[in-house]
């Protein structure tokens, strides 16, 4: 990995301390938990919900492995628990302790306590991901409040696309609501995303990372938000004829949220830079406003 | 108990870097790392154009972000507001790099020397295996300031227990001392004179102060 170094920039630049395996934890871990949310109520019967399971304990463990590969100290990751009070990062590993362990007994058994409790450790593990964007200061595309809610949204998203695309891979097709359910997810997200771009246009970002989401936010818009969107609508409406618009507009849901998060997490990562908010007195000169370089705002 | 701080005087500084090879030299850093480094600052349009010279690295904040992420307490904040790593426990995650939004975190993966592939003298009697894959940044000279009890003397007034970027600085625009102290040199110049402090909008509440004009 490079060193994070540029002597002498003003200007934002993009920080190389978090690339596509912190992206990766983001991705695995969004995807895993929907999943293990929507397999609870998705799956058709004891088996099919230990395949889902495992699936999405899979996505999880495959994103915290990122994570471990890119900690510059991998044999010193039994730190990550020491600081609960305020990191959202030593959080989520404390609740991937128990997630793993409640998602494991729960394929064991193939249903009981354990399938709840494995699907709320979900959310809360989801909802410390959010979190850990949001505080990291120093990445304004990251910081914005409404990441939270994005981060959530897209996880559902995810995790109810993989669903209806594993129901419909398993024995037993899966229940017809999951397209309605990954419909009502899809809007959700694009509410979220809807109001996420709003926040940080309005407050303003580094002009190399608005140049990155904006000509995305057009793209995903259709292929992210319409096509499944579409593709849903007709899957209820004509899912008899067609049966395999759902597992399609599933597919399509779950990658396009990947999508998101790499650009976001990887691709619109620049940095705060450096601002002045006055320009100091020099000679005879006077005052004069500030100057916020490679800013929108 | 005191609050360390260090102001720059916007209006003195010239940009020689002086204070970014004193750190250098003070704390041995790899090629590319400057825990003290000068921005060049050029704004407006001709024929009314400002240049400005601006010291930045880490702020030593009192509410600092990289400390709160940190999820292995690797970075603290001592009592008179130094904010340190120890380098022992950290993991390297970058979690306080991007948590910073001053960029003064740095975490170097391997080895660099400044000319060529081998080290010099001084590189291979200064390196510190610590420090690598784990997070660095300025320590404000922690260890000077340390001695300052034991030796009675006073950082920011004395040398010996003043940051190295301070004592270098050949225009006086450096300046470090006890904000809680009304009579320290630091409080006195900010007493006389108008500041700001660099994203003071994100609640960090910087140690750094940049003062700009009289009052």
């Amino acid at each position: 990995m490079k060193t994070n170094v540029n002597p002498g920039q003003v200007t934002p630049w993009h920080q190389t301390n978090w690339d596509w395996r912190a992206a990766g934890n983001f991705i695995g871990g969004g995807t895993g938990t929907g999943l293990l949310f929507f397999a609870t109520l998705a799956a058709g019967n004891a088996d099919a919900y230990r395949i889902m399971a495992l699936v999405a304990l899979a996505f999880v463990g495959a994103g915290l492995t990122c994570v471990w590969l890119e900690i510059g100290k991998p044999f010193r990751a039994i730190n990550v628990f020491f600081h609960p009070q305020t990191s959202w990062m030593t959080r989520e590993g404390m609740v991937a302790v128990p997630l793993f362990a409640c998602g494991l007994a729960a394929v064991w058994f193939g249903g009981g306590i354990f399938v709840g409790m494995a699907a709320l450790l979900g959310i809360v593990f989801l909802y410390c991901q959010g979190r850990i964007l949001q505080a990291s200061k120093g990445i304004p595309a990251w910081r914005e409040p409404k990441i939270v809610p994005l981060i959530l949204a897209t996880g559902f998203v995810e995790g109810a696309g993989l669903a209806a695309v594993l129901t419909a891979l398993l024995p037993g097709s899966g229940p017809r609501w999951l397209a309605g359910v990954l419909l009502g997810a899809l809007i959700l997200r694009r509410i979220a995303w809807t109001l996420y771009f709003r926040a940080v246009d309005k407050s303003g970002l580094p002009k190399k990372a608005m140049a990155v989401l904006r000509p995305f936010g057009a793209k995903f818009d259709m292929l992210g938000q319409l096509l499944p969107e579409i593709t849903l609508v007709m899957g209820i409406f004509y899912g008899a004829v067609l049966p395999g618009l759902t597992f399609a507009a599933g597919l399509v849901a779950a990658a396009t949220g990947w999508w998101l998060k790499y650009t976001i997490v990887a691709r619109a990562a620049y940095n705060q830079g450096y601002a002045l908010p006055v320009l100091p007195v020099r000679g005879q000169g006077e005052v004069r406003p500030g100057v916020k370089p490679g800013w929108t705002k | 108990m005191a609050r360390y701080v260090m102001t720059v005087d916007l209006r003195r500084c010239i940009g020689c870097q002086t204070c970014t090879a004193a750190c250098r030299h003070a704390n041995a850093t790899p090629p590319g790392v400057q825990w003290r480094k000068v921005l060049d600052i050029e704004s407006g349009e001709y024929p009314d154009v400002r240049r400005s010279f601006v010291p930045v690295g880490c702020m030593h904040c009192a509410d600092p972000p990289c400390m709160h992420v940190c999820p292995s307490t690797a970075t603290y904040q001592r009592a008179d507001g130094l904010v340190g790593i120890d380098y022992d426990i950290c993991i390297g995650c970058g979690y306080c790099a991007v948590a910073c939004p001053y960029q003064a975190r740095y975490i170097v993966h391997r080895r660099e020397y400044a000319y060529g592939d081998r080290p010099t003298a001084q590189e291979e009697a200064r390196f510190d295996p610590q420090r690598m894959s784990v997070a660095m940044k300025c320590t404000f000279c922690s260890d000077r300031v340390d001695l300052a009890k034991e030796k009675g003397l006073t950082p920011g007034v004395d040398p010996e227990v003043t940051p190295a970027c301070v004592n270098s600085c050949i225009a006086g625009v450096l300046a470090f001392g006890d904000r809680e102290d009304p009579n320290s040199n630091v409080s006195q110049l900010l007493a006389e004179n108008q500041f700001f402090r660099m994203h003071e909008e994100l609640g960090t509440d910087p140690g750094m102060y940049y003062i700009f004009d009289k009052k």
